[in-house]
């Protein structure tokens, strides 16, 4: 097929709404801004998960970025920041070091995604993947899964220490 | 020329940058937290674009699965300690919490 098709063209405008967020993410002066703009760049990403045929991680992207994360970071935002405070400072120091590193680190990775010859058949035909995804979690990723657990259930007690009142005995 | 593998690698290669970015020069706490989440992002969309056009099985899809879940954690107890150095600084710019400055 030559020239553009409907699906490189919907490739490129997600790919462009989840660069362009990301730019307002790094470039943002104010916190909030780079908030909801987050909300754009994981959007984008599960759309970009979508184009590589992984229905599940992407669902799982939007419930847990999305509805997870990104409201969780909200919160820390208002919680964080008195409400009067109009002009929510967002600092950037040393922007032109740190755009010389990253030009380079950037460089070289570009360097060697362009320059290495990938090993790659032709992508299948897109199925759904939730039967093969929860056959690896219960066959050959039984341990990390239960280890994911652990990790989780270790998460969610050490942020309720961390973050609750200290109550003082009288 | 149709969508290949090269074109996911490189809108990981860009997100992972300003993602780096977003590390390096952001003074607040909850910037930096953006900034990592960016870059798990771009890590998991490799996982899927080699999954899909090198591998063909699922383990990529797992990976990612699980890198969403750490980073989950990772933003739960990240934004706990925000909120921490929130009630004892009175701020979370990063160079307010120089205390272990030698």
């Amino acid at each position: 097929m030559s020239g553009l098709g409907l699906g490189d063209l919907a490739f490129y405008i997600v790919a462009a709404v989840t660069i362009i967020s990301a730019v307002g993410v790094a470039f943002s002066p104010n916190i909030v801004y780079c908030a909801f703009s987050l909300l754009g760049t994981f959007m984008g990403v599960a759309g970009l998960y979508v184009f590589l045929a992984a229905d599940f991680v992407a669902v799982i992207q939007v419930l847990i970025y999305v509805g997870g994360i990104l409201v969780l970071m909200i919160f820390a935002v208002m919680l964080t920041h008195r409400i009067a405070d109009v002009r929510i400072s967002n600092r950037s120091v040393g922007r032109l070091p740190a755009l010389i590193i990253v030009a380079c680190v950037a460089g070289v990775m570009a360097k060697a995604v362009l320059g290495t010859g990938w090993h790659s058949i032709a992508p299948g035909t897109p199925s759904p993947s939730t039967y093969a995804i929860g056959n690896g979690f219960l066959g050959d990723y039984i341990l990390p899964f239960e280890l994911a657990s652990v990790v989780l259930l270790a998460a969610l007690i050490g942020a309720v220490v961390l973050s609750r009142k200290e109550l003082k005995e009288e | 020329m149709s969508i290949g593998l090269a074109h996911y690698l490189i809108v990981s290669l860009i997100l992972f940058a300003l993602g780096l970015y977003c590390v390096l020069t952001r003074r607040n706490a909850i910037g930096i937290l953006m900034g990592v989440e960016l870059i798990l992002n771009s890590a998991n969309v490799n996982y899927l674009a080699f999954s899909r056009f090198s591998s063909g099985q699922y383990d990529g899809q797992v990976f990612a699965i699980f890198v969403i879940m750490l980073a989950a954690a990772e933003a739960a107890i990240g934004l706990a300690i925000v909120l921490g150095i929130y009630q004892t600084f009175q701020t979370i710019d990063v160079e307010a919490t120089e205390t272990l400055r030698g």
